[in-house]
């Protein structure tokens, strides 16, 4: 006879999983006495359960394994909360353990609980409360397969005290039939003919690479496709690595804080192909207005997506590997002429025009006695310095706001898994944790963190983590005094009524490293960029570096709430 | 336009609450929902009726189906269908209106089916159109309470 705790480790190992994240609490004792006695699984105590849900997440996210984290009941499990809902914006694997009051008390408010199934209802794939103790290796199992297949996604487990410690004789259970969910992987012989019509037709045929590309692991098959036909690329932020950045062929991320090559090339295209996406609105912009002379083909597993936000001419439903490769077969077509250069030109052109009109305007302010910027570092400088230093292997995490978009722009991403952010929800805080679960994947690779004075101020408890764990992050603040995103907004929103954005005071950022035992560095000045980024880089251990900033720089291109994806505006329409 | 669909489901707790919260958090509205056992004690059928153009039932249909304890998904809006519905109805009756009551309900073939000094209740099944008659011929002698179920309904044929 076995405990349930030691029935789910078990089922864990099985499983595979070599890491939990995790923060122990009353109704999790048995579950974290009973891993402790597991060779296999390594227990990584964060500092704050959201950190455990992140770094789970940055772990699924470089691996391609399920993330798994585990949390006591009541505020453990609501501390979970924000990660769950990361997690199943970005169709993220992972399972999600949560310890629960005991059977008989669960309905009675009892100390410590809270109705978890309940709350991540709407932002989970699926959940579960387990009942009896027989059910868990059923369970577990059904959480795993569920989590990982079709379109992947967090699945919850809620484990009441007794459950976990009740005693009972160990089944494997090996095969899982769940008849209501039965995702179909490949595509419709005739949807794929269509498309290959579509696409043998077309004249400026456009690829546009989501999420999906990188979780379905295809992207050999998006280059081949993309090489043979000389069809440019774009990615959504969760896309971005799904081909390399230097490719002639990559055009960058699209979006209302896309490249401008990469929206106008968007608008251009006649058939616009959807991998592995969603048409959220921070890709679309107006929707009336987007792509408004091309056909449109969605290739996505998940039925719901298509037709949700934008009408797809022909959809494709299915796993993108198994699709491209079906697609790949049926076409017999040359190549096309390279269409993009044209638009790239007009693109050039009208950034030349707009630099001439801002040097005006630049010299202008100087002699009305407008602070010198000559010396401060420009965002975009970090960005370049750090495409100089980073090997290909290297792993960057993001937070939300300014630093993220300047990242998603700029970065020469070379390879898919490298570029870990939080793409629909867009949470703070998430940045230092998913580099835990990514350091923790890959301990060889470097690993930097890329963020900003508020996200990090968010994120910050993990610090400890890393102490612990002798995890050698590189974390880059982005320090502009400013929560620069939302005072972006309120310069084109509020007529530049700045509410709340501003850090009057703030913590010296290196003492907070060095509190860490961190090393802690700071760049005031252009002329120390490339030195300290080198010195951050060259130090063995966990290192921190902020880099302070004008607030002034907003992020651009920027396309404005009902506008189209050409209609993006630059920094000279600045309401100051 | 409004459309019945006919929902299979695991026979589980917690499937109803994942669904009814599915149309909360989608904001499509649920004009009526029955559910029950079927013919597999596993199974459960859930039968709704959702207003919405095209766009909005499809997206209804497909999020169901998203849902892993969701076993199948059938519009039969636009099928040869039988439909039910049932009306429980507690009319004021004195001696003298009675007899009217009665004879009334004979006419709609709904039953009494238990008897107050001053009330009846009535029992009434049928399609929606019905079950309207039948609340509007009793009107003028006051309505005390009504109770009524959501549409159950079945494709006719051997399907």
């Amino acid at each position: 006879m076995e405990s349930g705790a030691e029935i789910l480790v078990k089922c864990l190992e099985s499983e595979g999983v070599e890491v939990i994240f995790g923060y122990p609490g009353g109704a999790a004792l048995e579950i974290f006495d009973a891993l402790q006695k597991s060779k296999q699984i390594r227990n990584i105590l964060v500092r704050h359960e959201q950190g455990a849900a992140h770094a789970a997440n940055g772990y699924a996210r470089v691996s391609g394994k399920v993330g798994v984290c585990l949390a006591t009941s009541g505020p453990g499990a609501t501390n979970l909360i924000t990660g769950v809902a990361t997690a199943y914006m970005d169709s993220i694997p992972m399972v999600i353990i949560t310890g629960q009051v005991p059977s008989g008390m669960v309905g009675t408010d009892a100390f410590q609980e809270v109705d978890i199934t309940g709350i991540s209802d709407p932002i989970s794939k699926h959940n579960y409360l387990v009942k009896d103790t027989k059910d868990l290796p059923r369970i577990v199992k059904e959480a795993f397969y569920i989590a990982k297949s079709g379109r992947p996604g967090p699945v919850l487990i809620d484990i009441p005290k007794d459950v976990a410690a009740s005693l009972v004789e160990y089944k494997e259970y090996s095969r899982v039939d769940l008849r209501g969910y039965k995702p179909n992987l490949t595509g419709h012989k005739g949807q794929v003919k269509q498309v290959v019509q579509l696409i043998t037709k077309a004249q400026r045929p456009l690829f546009c690479a989501g999420g999906g590309v990188i979780s379905a692991q295809a992207e050999k098959e998006l280059l081949f496709l993309a090489e043979k036909l000389q069809a440019p690329v774009v990615s959504t932020m969760m896309g971005l690595g799904s081909i390399p950045r230097e490719h002639p062929l990559s055009l960058g991320m699209l979006g209302t804080y896309g490249l401008a090559r990469a929206n106008q090339a968007t608008q251009a295209c006649d058939l616009f192909i959807a991998l592995g996406m969603r048409f959220d609105d921070r890709v679309t912009g107006n929707t009336q207005k987007f792509a408004p002379q091309a056909k449109i083909i969605h290739i996505d597993i998940d039925t719901a997506e298509i037709g949700k936000n934008v009408r797809a001419d022909v959809p494709l439903v299915g796993d993108l590997k198994i699709i491209l490769k079906q697609i790949m077969e049926c076409l017999d077509c040359s190549k096309k002429e390279a269409w993009w250069p044209e638009v790239e030109a007009e693109v050039a052109r009208q950034q030349a025009n707009e630099k001439a009109n801002e040097n005006k305007k630049g010299k202008a302010k100087e002699q009305a006695g407008g602070r010198e910027l000559a010396d401060e570092v420009h965002p975009a400088e970090v960005i370049t310095a750090l495409n100089r230093v980073l090997p290909p292997e290297a792993i960057i995490t993001t937070d939300v706001g300014q630093h993220q978009i300047w990242a998603a722009q700029g970065l020469n991403l070379q390879k898919p898994r490298t570029f870990i952010s939080s793409g629909g929800l867009g949470t703070m805080g998430y940045g230092i944790p998913a580099a835990v679960g990514a350091q923790v994947a890959f301990p060889q690779r470097p690993v930097v963190v890329i963020t900003g004075d508020g996200s990090f101020q968010m994120g910050m408890p993990e610090l400890g983590t890393c102490l612990e764990e002798d995890l050698p992050l590189k974390i880059i603040i982005f320090n502009n005094r400013t929560l620069g995103m939302v005072k972006q907004l309120q310069d084109h929103y509020c007529e530049g009524r700045h509410v709340s954005v501003s850090f009057r005071k703030q913590p010296e950022f290196q003492y907070i490293a060095r509190a860490y035992g961190a090393l802690g560095l700071c760049v005031q000045k252009k002329a120390e960029l490339s030195e300290k980024l080198a010195q951050l880089m060259r130090h063995p251990g966990l290192a921190v570096l902020e880099i302070v900033l004008a607030a002034e720089h907003n992020v651009y291109p920027m396309v404005l709430a009902g506008k189209g994806l050409d209609e993006m505006v630059s920094e000279v329409c600045v309401v100051r | 336009m409004r459309h019945t669909l006919a929902v299979l489901v695991e026979n589980r707790p917690g499937v109803l609450s994942h669904v009814a919260g599915l149309f909360a958090r989608r904001g499509y509205n649920i004009e009526s929902l029955v559910v029950g056992e079927t013919e597999d004690k596993t199974v459960s059928r859930i039968t709704l009726v959702v207003e919405g153009d095209e766009r909005v039932i499809e997206q209804v249909s497909k999020q169901l189906n998203k849902q892993i304890e969701v076993i199948k998904v059938n519009d039969i809006t636009n099928e040869e269908t039988v439909d039910r519905q049932m009306l429980l109805l507690k009319v004021t009756a004195d001696q003298a209106a009675r007899q009217e009551i009665l004879q009334l309900m004979e006419i709609f073939r709904c039953r009494v089916v238990d008897i107050g000094r001053r009330s009846l209740i009535i029992e009434a099944t049928g399609d929606e159109g019905k079950l309207e008659a039948v609340t509007q011929s009793l009107r003028p002698f006051g309505i005390k309470e009504l109770v009524r179920t959501g549409k159950v309904a079945m494709v006719r044929g051997p399907k």
